[in-house]
C-alpha cells in the first residue's frame, strides 16, 4: 500500500485540467459468480462534466458505477477483468488502498442513508476519521452550504439526522459525500425515493457542483438525464451501445437500440 | 336465464336453512376453544400473581420482627445463629461481586465474539460458531458448578495460592462462561438488525472495517446490545448453583475475590437443605431474600425491555 | 488538509480483525476444556453397573439408577403439563387476542417471567404444590413446578413460529368460510410445528438441568427406589450430581463427573431427536 500513489495521479498545472478524462474503463468485465453484468466495456468519463448513465433495469449501470470507486469490493463473488483509470493509475492494481480511492471518489445512494447520529456529526465523521486536523466546524458548515442545506438545518445541527424529510436527508448525504471534497461524485439513481420538489432541488444542486466536481449519475428518469447531463451512456444488458453528447443520444441516436429505449418502445 | 335455472336457485333454499343450523353447533364449539385458549395464556398472570403473593406473605410476617432499613443496610448476616442479625448487604455484595467478574468476562468477550459473528466471518464460519456458542448456552449450570470447583479453583490457586477452596473468582468465571453465549447471541441479532446501508454510506466516505464497526454499526446498535447486557447480567444475579458448589456459604462483606463468600441465591440453598421448620424467623429470610431477588430481576428485565423496545422501533 | 495516516488506520483495522477471531473462539476452547475435563474424570465410572445401581454411601457401589429414572419421569410429565398449555397459550395470544391493554399486559407478563430466577420458581412450588396442594415431594409436584418454568420460553418461540406463518394461509381458508379454529387447527398449526418443536425441545433441554427449583421442592438424594406413580417421592440426575459433589473426597467428584456425563448425553440425545423431527417436518412440508 502507497498512500501516496493517488496524489500523484493528479495533473499538476491549469491547462491540463482543460477537457480531459477523468475516469476510464478499459476493456472492463465484471461478472458475479457466473453472470456477467458488464459486458467489455470501454469509456472516457470527462471531468467537471456531468455525465448520465441510462439503459433499463439489470443492465448493469450500478455496477459500472460501483466498480469506479471499488463498492464492488464488498460483494462476494464479484469478479473484476479489465481496467478502471483514474487520471492514469488503475483503481484496481496492487497498490492501491481502496480506501483512499474513495475518499476522492464520493457516492451518494439511491436511497437517502444518514448515519443515525446528528446532523453536524453526519457530516464531519468522514473527514474527521481521515484525519483531519482543521476547523470541523468550518468544514461541516460548507458542505451543509453547498448541499443548500445550510439554511434549514444550522439551527438543530445536534438533532438525529432522521428527523429530517426525505429530500433533506438526501442532500444531507450529499453533505456527507461533499465534505471529503472528493474529485468525482457518483450518484446511483439519487432522485428515485424523492418527491418531485426534492428531486429539483438536487438536480439544481447537481448544476452547481459541476463545476469544481466531476459528476456521474446513474438514471431510470429519462427526462432528468437529458436535463442535467451533458453527455450519456447507453446501456443494455452489460454492454455499451452508445456514449456522446446528450442532445444526440436523444435526438439522433446512431444505434436502434438507443432509439428505440430513448423513445419509450421498451425499459 | 330460463326457467330451468330457475328451479336450481329455488331448490337450494332448503339446503341453506341446515347450512344455518350448522353454524350455530360450530360457533359454541369455537367460543369453547377460545376460552380453554384464553385461560392457557392466563396462567401466566396467575403465575406472577401467586409470585407475588407469596413473597409478598412471608415477607410481609419478617418485616413484623425485623426492621426494613435493619435489613436493607444492615451489615451482619446471621440470621441462623445467636446473636441473630438480618442484614442482608453481605449476601447482596456476594451476589454484585460475581456479577461484576462475570459482567466483567462476558460482556466484552461475548461483544466482540458478535462483531466477529456479524461483521467479520463468512456464512461457514458462522454455521460452524454459532451453534458451539449453543451448545455452550446449553450447559446445565451444575455442570459449571462442577467445573468451577474441581478445575478452575485448582488451576487459581498455583497463580495464588493463598486463595481459599470456596472462592468467587472461580464461580464468576464460570458464571462469566455461563452467559457468554447469551450476551454473544443478542448483540449478533442487534448488529445484523442494523441495515446494510448504513455500512455502505460509511465506507462510501473512505472508512476501514474497524472505522465502520467501531463509528457506525456499534453506536447504531447500542440500544440493543445495552438490553443485551442488562439481560445477561439479570441472568448473572439469578444464577444459584454454580455459585453455590464453588463460592461458599459464608455472607460476608468483602470486595476480595479469593475469599469465600455467599450469594443470595446461594442462602436460599443452603436454607432449604438444612432442616428449616416453617414458621421460624430463618425460615422466612428465604422469602424476604426471594423478594430481593425478584425485585432486582424484574427492574433489571424492564429496563432491557425498554431498551429493546427503543432499539425494534427505529429497525422495524 | 487530510492527512495522510492511512498505513496506521489499516494497521488498526488488522489487528482488531484479529483480535475479534482470536476472542471469539475463547468460548469453544473454554467448551472444549471443559468437556476434557469432565470426561477425563468420569469416563471410567460409567458402566452398566452405575447405570444400574441406587446412590450408597461407598463409591465402588454408587449408580445413578434412581436418579435418571427420576429425571425420566419428570421430564415426561413435565412434557405432558407444559406443551398444552404453552401452545395453547401461544394460539390464543397470536391468533384471538385482541390488541388492546390487556393482551398488552399478557406479553408483559410472559417476557418478565422468562427472567425470573429459577430459584424463585422453586420458592412457588414449595408453597403452592407442596403445601397447598398438598402433593409433597412428589413428581407431580416437581414437573408443575417445572412446567411453569418453562412454559414462558414454549410461550415465546411458538408464537416466533406462530408468527412465521404467512398470513395468506389463513386468508384463503376464512376465505372458503372455515373458522378460525378449523383454520388453525388445519394450517397454521402444522406449518408452525417445526418451530415449535424446536422451542419446546430447547425449554425441555433446560428444565433437565434445573436443580435449584428442585431443591426446594426437596428432590432427595438418598433415594434407593425408583418412582411408580406421579405421587412419590424422586430423585433427579442434577440433584445427584450436586450430591456428590458438594461432598469432599476426591471418588465422589468422579462419581459426579459421571453423572454429569450420563446428564449430557441425555441433553444430547434429546437434541439430536429434536433436529431430527425438525427436518423431517420441514421436508414434509416442502
Amino acid at each position: 500500500m502507497m498512500p501516496n500513489v493517488m496524489e500523484k495521479a493528479l495533473p499538476k498545472n491549469k491547462e491540463e485540467r482543460k477537457i480531459s478524462t477523468v475516469l476510464q474503463a478499459k476493456d472492463l468485465t465484471i461478472s458475479y459468480n457466473k453472470t456477467v453484468a458488464v459486458n467489455n466495456i470501454s469509456i472516457s468519463l470527462p471531468e467537471r462534466k456531468i455525465t448520465a448513465i441510462i439503459g433499463p433495469s439489470g443492465c448493469g449501470k450500478s455496477t459500472l458505477l460501483r466498480s469506479f470507486n471499488r463498492m464492488n469490493d464488498f460483494v462476494p463473488g464479484a469478479n473484476l477483468k479489465g481496467q478502471v483509470m483514474y487520471r492514469g493509475t488503475d483503481l484496481y492494481g496492487r497498490d492501491v488502498d481502496p480506501v483512499e480511492v474513495r475518499r476522492k471518489i464520493g457516492m451518494v445512494f439511491q436511497k437517502p442513508n444518514p448515519f443515525p447520529k446528528s446532523i453536524f456529526e453526519n457530516v464531519s465523521w468522514g473527514p474527521l476519521i481521515n484525519g483531519f486536523r482543521k476547523d470541523i466546524h468550518e468544514r461541516v458548515e460548507q458542505s451543509l452550504r453547498r448541499a443548500a442545506l445550510w439554511d434549514e438545518v444550522k439551527d438543530r445541527l445536534n438533532n438525529s439526522a432522521l428527523t429530517l424529510s426525505g429530500g433533506q436527508q438526501q442532500r444531507l448525504c450529499m453533505a456527507r459525500a461533499l465534505a471529503m471534497e472528493p474529485e468525482v461524485i457518483l450518484m446511483d439513481e439519487p432522485c428515485s425515493a424523492l418527491d418531485p420538489v426534492s428531486t429539483a432541488h438536487i438536480e439544481d444542486l447537481m448544476f452547481e457542483l459541476k463545476q469544481n466536481h466531476t459528476i456521474i449519475i446513474v438514471t431510470h428518469n429519462m427526462q432528468q438525464a437529458s436535463r442535467v447531463s451533458k453527455f450519456t451512456a447507453f446501456f443494455d444488458a452489460g454492454n455499451l451501445i452508445e456514449f456522446g453528447e446528450t442532445q444526440n443520444i436523444f435526438t439522433l441516436p446512431q444505434h436502434k437500440r438507443t432509439e428505440d429505449y430513448v423513445t419509450g418502445r421498451f425499459g | 336465464m330460463n326457467s330451468s335455472s330457475k328451479t336450481e336457485i329455488r331448490s337450494r333454499l332448503p339446503l341453506e336453512t341446515n347450512v344455518f343450523q350448522n353454524r350455530q353447533a360450530k360457533n359454541w364449539r369455537e367460543e369453547v376453544i377460545k376460552t380453554v385458549l384464553l385461560f392457557c395464556a392466563l396462567i401466566s398472570v396467575l403465575t406472577t400473581f401467586a409470585i407475588v403473593f407469596i413473597l409478598a406473605q412471608e415477607t410481609g410476617v419478617f418485616f413484623k420482627d425485623v426492621s426494613v432499613l435493619d435489613f436493607l443496610f444492615g451489615t451482619q448476616w446471621t440470621p441462623l445463629l445467636e446473636p441473630r442479625s438480618f442484614g442482608v448487604l453481605p449476601l447482596v455484595c456476594g451476589t454484585v461481586l460475581i456479577v461484576v467478574g462475570a459482567g466483567s468476562l462476558a460482556l466484552p468477550i461475548g461483544l466482540a465474539t458478535a462483531i466477529y459473528l456479524s461483521e467479520y466471518a463468512s456464512t461457514r464460519v458462522r454455521s460452524l460458531l454459532k451453534p458451539i456458542l449453543e451448545v455452550l448456552a446449553g450447559i446445565p449450570t451444575i455442570v459449571y458448578g462442577y467445573f468451577a470447583l474441581t478445575f478452575i479453583t485448582p488451576l487459581l490457586k498455583t497463580f495464588f495460592p493463598k486463595i481459599q477452596t470456596f472462592n468467587a473468582a472461580s464461580a464468576s468465571l464460570v458464571v462469566g462462561i455461563m452467559i457468554l453465549p447469551m450476551v454473544a447471541s443478542l448483540c449478533d441479532n442487534a448488529f445484523r438488525a442494523v441495515p446494510d446501508s448504513l455500512r455502505q454510506g460509511a465506507y462510501a466516505v473512505g472508512a476501514t472495517q474497524y472505522e465502520v464497526t467501531t463509528g457506525v454499526v456499534i453506536p447504531s446498535a447500542l440500544s440493543g446490545v445495552m438490553a443485551a447486557f442488562v439481560l445477561a447480567l439479570s441472568r448473572a444475579i439469578g444464577e444459584t448453583m454454580a455459585v453455590t458448589l464453588a463460592a461458599g456459604a459464608t455472607a460476608k462483606l468483602t470486595m476480595d475475590p479469593f475469599v469465600s463468600i455467599q450469594t443470595m441465591t446461594a442462602y436460599i440453598v443452603q436454607v432449604s437443605l438444612g432442616d428449616t421448620p416453617a414458621g421460624t424467623i430463618a425460615y422466612q429470610t428465604i422469602f424476604a431474600v426471594s423478594a430481593l431477588l425478584f425485585i432486582i430481576t424484574l427492574c433489571m428485565n424492564i429496563i432491557s425491555h425498554r431498551l429493546l423496545h427503543r432499539f425494534r422501533e427505529v429497525y422495524e | 488538509m487530510i492527512s495522510q495516516n492511512l498505513t496506521h488506520r489499516h494497521r488498526v483495522a488488522i489487528l482488531f480483525h484479529g483480535f475479534c477471531f482470536m476472542v471469539s473462539w475463547t468460548g469453544v476452547v473454554i467448551l472444549g476444556i471443559l468437556l476434557f475435563h469432565v470426561t477425563g474424570e468420569g469416563l471410567h465410572w460409567l458402566d452398566l453397573q452405575f447405570l444400574n445401581d441406587f446412590p450408597s454411601r461407598f463409591p465402588e457401589k454408587a449408580g445413578i439408577k434412581s436418579a435418571l429414572f427420576g429425571t425420566v419421569w419428570l421430564i415426561s410429565l413435565t412434557a405432558l403439563i407444559s406443551i398444552p398449555l404453552g401452545v395453547g397459550a401461544a394460539i390464543y395470544l397470536e391468533e384471538y387476542a385482541p390488541k388492546n391493554a390487556f393482551t398488552r399486559f399478557i406479553d408483559l407478563n410472559i417476557s418478565n417471567l422468562a427472567g425470573v430466577p429459577s430459584i424463585v420458581y422453586g420458592m412457588l412450588g414449595l408453597v403452592i404444590f407442596v403445601r397447598w396442594f398438598n402433593f409433597d415431594r412428589s413428581v407431580l409436584a416437581g414437573s408443575m413446578t417445572m412446567s411453569l418454568l418453562i412454559l414462558p420460553i414454549i410461550i415465546i418461540a411458538s408464537r416466533e413460529s406462530l408468527r412465521g406463518v404467512p398470513n395468506t394461509i389463513r386468508q384463503a381458508a376464512f376465505a372458503l368460510g372455515a373458522t378460525r379454529w378449523q383454520t388453525i387447527y388445519s394450517h397454521v398449526l402444522p406449518a408452525s410445528l417445526p418451530g415449535i418443536l424446536t422451542g419446546f425441545i430447547l425449554a425441555l433441554s433446560r428444565s433437565i438441568g434445573e436443580t435449584a427449583p428442585l431443591i426446594m421442592i426437596g428432590a432427595l438424594t438418598y433415594v434407593a427406589f425408583v418412582p411408580e406413580g406421579p405421587m412419590d417421592e424422586f430423585a433427579a440426575l442434577p440433584i445427584q450430581i450436586f450430591n456428590w459433589a458438594s461432598r469432599p473426597q476426591q471418588e465422589f467428584h468422579e462419581l459426579a463427573a459421571a453423572g454429569i456425563l450420563v446428564l449430557l448425553i441425555v441433553l444430547l440425545l434429546m437434541n439430536s431427536v429434536a433436529v431430527f423431527i425438525r427436518h423431517r417436518l420441514e421436508k414434509k412440508n416442502q
